[in-house]
């Protein structure tokens, strides 16, 4: 018995050695880039490059919060991107064409993003339609449906200086014109604080998880599956649109046509962290440790002299890596 | 024993073209460990799902605790007490063992799920049952033993009354039967009705109280565990009339070559040991109840999964086989049991289908022979007398028996000298099993040696020359078809073990 008991404990301990163990290698990995850059570049380490990496990280860090529900369930949520732009450009245009009051802007932005989430949940839950195909669909009808909204031109949300310039403030503060508080980091904290006790310690939470896990037997236990499975999606779509207002915060003008590749970070930044590739695990602070390491591969190497394309490279090859370590974590489990 | 509390009545559920359950009774006692026994396809299962709400019958009555109860889903079976520990494990690995066992109704603290209480009650549970799991341990970390413990707890925690267990044994290993079986007792002695389904004739003996019997999806009878030998319970799964004619003699000629020979081959649980040998022309039954590891062993020779040793010879070479490519170069065909999933690719033509294991044949260049294909597949329509409206339908819209002729007609085409037909019949209706039957016999009449998995006991008696019984992947015994009986085959396939 005795020593059955130290084997039970001896196993419990390397499952959470696993779970913490990959959080723990992409805080490293951090670690490690942060430094790399900084030695390799003087004008890294400035303050200015701090701030900006994290002003161009808030929209890609809420819509890793969101995606990771349905990514955990064991499906995607690929309109993220587009949607994100049509969100956004919806927003600013009533702002600026419509009188709308930079909140309602805001209001019908976030609004528009729960209800793309919906049309997503309800046609994965309910109609059984694969996931993939489901939000592929999806980021192709906000990609045009926010360029028709708004007459195909660009549009600008009011400026710091302007009336309703205010909303600029919730993720930076301007002491002067070059001292800055990236505030924003703390709301992204606070939000990945509430969605981590959501995933934890709720029922949505729970249920998520259980359906990524098994599905059947969720369904066995009389859970309302279809219900907890639409959920996922609204959550999804309630960030993507949280993340519009960030980018509308902290870029000029929002292109319409733009977008489709942000979901695309967001899912890899989530995938570093952690979330299984074929569902079930997975934790929102991992998804936000990951995208950390995808927006300072995204920020650093440019300041090395590496462009874009090998940024996609790059990125694309510590992808690779992540998932494999999580499929060899599964095989060994198998064994 | 103590009083009844659960009666099912006269059960009758019918599926289109199948009658399931015709009229069957179950009475389970208090304190009482109830047998359901039957051959594969008795009804075991489907009895089961119509207590537990899965299915509605169409006719009969359950009585449970006194009252005439009907279940519309398992919620409301579980709520009034009935539960079921399945064969298969309705586990979510990523959570806890006390998230599992509370899974849908989570104790609630303020807008979250209160953990720590979830961890206690099923500490409690555990308690009561004499196990030792920590509840906070990630399910999928168990061991397929405890994780069957996890769903018992789970069962108990439903406040149940009467557990049905659907084969539990299946996975376990000795030691974690016995601790089992220590759990089952201690139920039993709390005054619960227990429903075991098995295979295992020297489990019934050891735990059961009383034994009810199905057959064909019929009520046989009930008999006193102590009371009844193992061949009594036999006589009753097996008391069938054969109706189709059995074969009385083998047809293998006199001396016919030996064909196939696999000598102590291992793969795994479900393969042990495994030795035979295949003569030119014969037909080679292998018989067996589910999970005896007749498809394992067929896999295994097939390539399709890896064998730890053994050997095996082709008209007395030793070939190595590590592929299902290896198999079919050495002139081993098999026809899986699920045709969709393995034998045919439906969105294709026949002629597709048929060339599909021979493709280089009709390549000319790197283009396929179109005109070559149909003409081939042609021909083996009209001599398998595939019914299809011509050789470009696509295999989806043929019937059953239609299709597993083009799986037949592809391994044909390849020349093949070894066909394995695994259940041949699965799924396929009376007169096309029987186009089936003849189309075996006259390969085997070619020369083709033939190996059968079936579980249909009278498909066995009629169509082999020779049959095989496995047992928890040994090779229980071998018969010639004029010694063979339903009877000592099915003792075979229920051999204890030692």
């Amino acid at each position: 018995m005795a020593n059955q008991n130290t084997a039970v404990a001896a196993k419990k301990k390397s499952s959470l050695d696993k779970l913490g163990g990959q959080k723990f290698i992409v805080i490293l990995v951090i670690i490690a880039l942060f430094l790399f850059f900084s030695v390799m570049s003087a004008n890294f380490r400035k303050y200015t490059t701090i701030v900006s990496i994290l002003d161009y990280s808030y929209y890609i860090v809420l819509m890793s919060i969101g995606v990771t529900f349905p990514l955990i369930t064991g499906g995607v949520d690929l309109s993220i991107g587009t949607g994100l732009i049509c969100y956004s450009l919806v927003g600013g245009y009533l702002i600026s064409f419509h009188n709308f009051p930079v909140w309602g802007g805001m209001l019908v932005t976030v609004l528009f993003g729960v209800a793309i989430g919906l049309v997503n949940g309800t046609l994965v839950a309910v109609m059984d339609i694969p996931p993939f195909l489901v939000t592929l669909c999806t980021c192709m009808i906000t990609r045009g449906l926010g360029a028709i909204i708004v007459g195909g031109f660009g549009i600008t949300w009011p400026t710091a200086t302007q009336p309703g310039g205010w909303f600029r403030n919730i993720f930076k503060i301007s002491i002067d014109a070059r001292t800055k508080i990236p505030i924003g980091i703390v709301w992204v904290l606070i939000l990945v604080a509430v969605m981590s006790f959501v995933l934890n310690h709720t029922k949505i939470g729970r249920y998520t998880i259980g359906i990524g896990s098994n599905k059947e037997a969720a369904r066995l236990s009389g859970v309302n599956v279809k219900f907890y499975h639409i959920m996922a999606y609204v959550i999804s779509g309630l960030f993507a649109g949280l993340a519009a207002i960030a980018y509308s915060a902290v870029f000029a003008t929002v292109q319409p046509g733009t977008g489709a590749g942000f979901e695309l970070e967001a899912i890899g930044g989530a995938i570093i962290g952690g979330v299984s590739a074929s569902g079930g695990a997975g934790s929102v602070t991992g998804s936000l440790l990951g995208v950390f390491v995808i927006c300072l591969l995204k920020t650093g190497l440019p300041f090395i002299g590496l462009q874009a394309n090998w940024q996609q490279i790059i990125t694309g090859l510590v992808l690779i890596g992540a998932v494999l370590i999580d499929v060899i974590k599964k095989r060994r489990e198998v064994h | 024993m103590g009083e009844v509390i659960l009666t099912m009545k006269g059960i009758d559920k019918s599926f289109p073209g199948v009658h399931a359950l015709d009229h069957v009774d179950l009475e389970v006692r208090r304190g009482e460990v109830h047998a359901l026994m039957g051959e594969n396809g008795a009804g075991k299962s489907t009895l089961m799902k119509v207590l537990t709400g899965i299915y509605t019958k169409d006719e009969g009555t359950i009585t449970f605790e006194g009252k005439e109860v009907e279940f519309h889903n398992t919620r409301e079976a579980q709520d009034a007490g009935i539960v079921i520990v399945h064969q298969e494990l309705n586990m979510l690995g990523h959570l806890t063992v006390a998230q599992n066992i509370f899974f849908g109704r989570e104790f609630k603290k303020g807008i979250g799920i209160d953990d720590r209480k979830m961890n206690e009650e099923a500490a409690k549970l555990f308690e009561r049952l004499n196990i030792d799991i920590d509840p906070t341990t990630t399910m999928s970390d168990l061991t397929v033993g405890k994780q069957q413990m996890c769903e018992i707890a789970k069962a108990i925690s439903h406040e149940a009354k009467v557990i049905i267990f659907d084969e539990p044994s299946a996975a376990l290993t000795e030691a974690e039967i016995e601790e089992l079986f220590k759990i089952i007792r201690d139920l039993r002695a709390q005054n619960l009705g227990i429903i075991y389904i098995s295979h295992r004739m020297d489990e019934i003996k050891v735990i059961t109280d009383r034994v009810t019997v199905m057959r064909d999806g019929a009520y046989v009878g009930t008999l006193i565990t102590e009371d009844c030998t193992k061949n009594d319970i036999i006589n009753m799964m097996v008391g069938r009339v054969i109706y189709e004619d059995p074969k009385t003699h083998s047809m293998v000629p006199e001396g016919a070559p030996v064909v196939l020979k696999v000598e102590n081959l291992n793969a795994g649980k479900m393969v042990q040991n495994v030795s035979f040998e295949l003569h030119k022309g014969e037909i080679l039954g292998f018989s067996g109840l589910m999970g005896a590891g007749r498809t394992e062993t067929a896999r295994a020779i097939f390539g399709a999964d890896p064998k730890q040793s053994g050997d095996i010879y082709m008209n007395g070479e030793k070939v190595t086989i590590n592929t299902p490519q290896d198999a079919v170069n050495h002139g081993i065909g098999y026809l899986s049991e699920d045709r969709k999933r393995f034998g045919i690719v439906v969105q294709k033509s026949v002629a597709e289908n048929t060339t599909l294991a021979t493709l280089k044949e009709y390549l000319s260049g790197i283009f396929i022979n179109k005109r070559k294909e149909e003409k081939v597949a042609q021909e083996f329509v009209d001599s398998l007398a595939t019914k299809t409206p011509g050789v470009d339908q696509l295999v989806v819209n043929l019937s059953g028996g239609n299709q597993q002729k083009v799986v037949i007609a592809k391994w044909l085409c390849r020349n093949s000298d070894v066909l394995i037909f695994d259940e041949p019949t699965r799924g396929i209706d009376v007169g096309a099993k029987n186009e089936i039957y003849k189309l075996m016999n006259k390969l085997a009449a070619e020369g083709k040696a033939i190996i059968m998995i079936s579980s249909e006991m009278t498909e066995i008696l009629r169509m082999s020359d020779r049959i095989v019984v496995m047992c928890e992947g040994k090779i229980t015994g071998e018969l010639d078809i004029a010694e063979a009986t339903q009877e000592n085959i099915m003792n075979l396939a229920t051999r204890e073990i030692s």
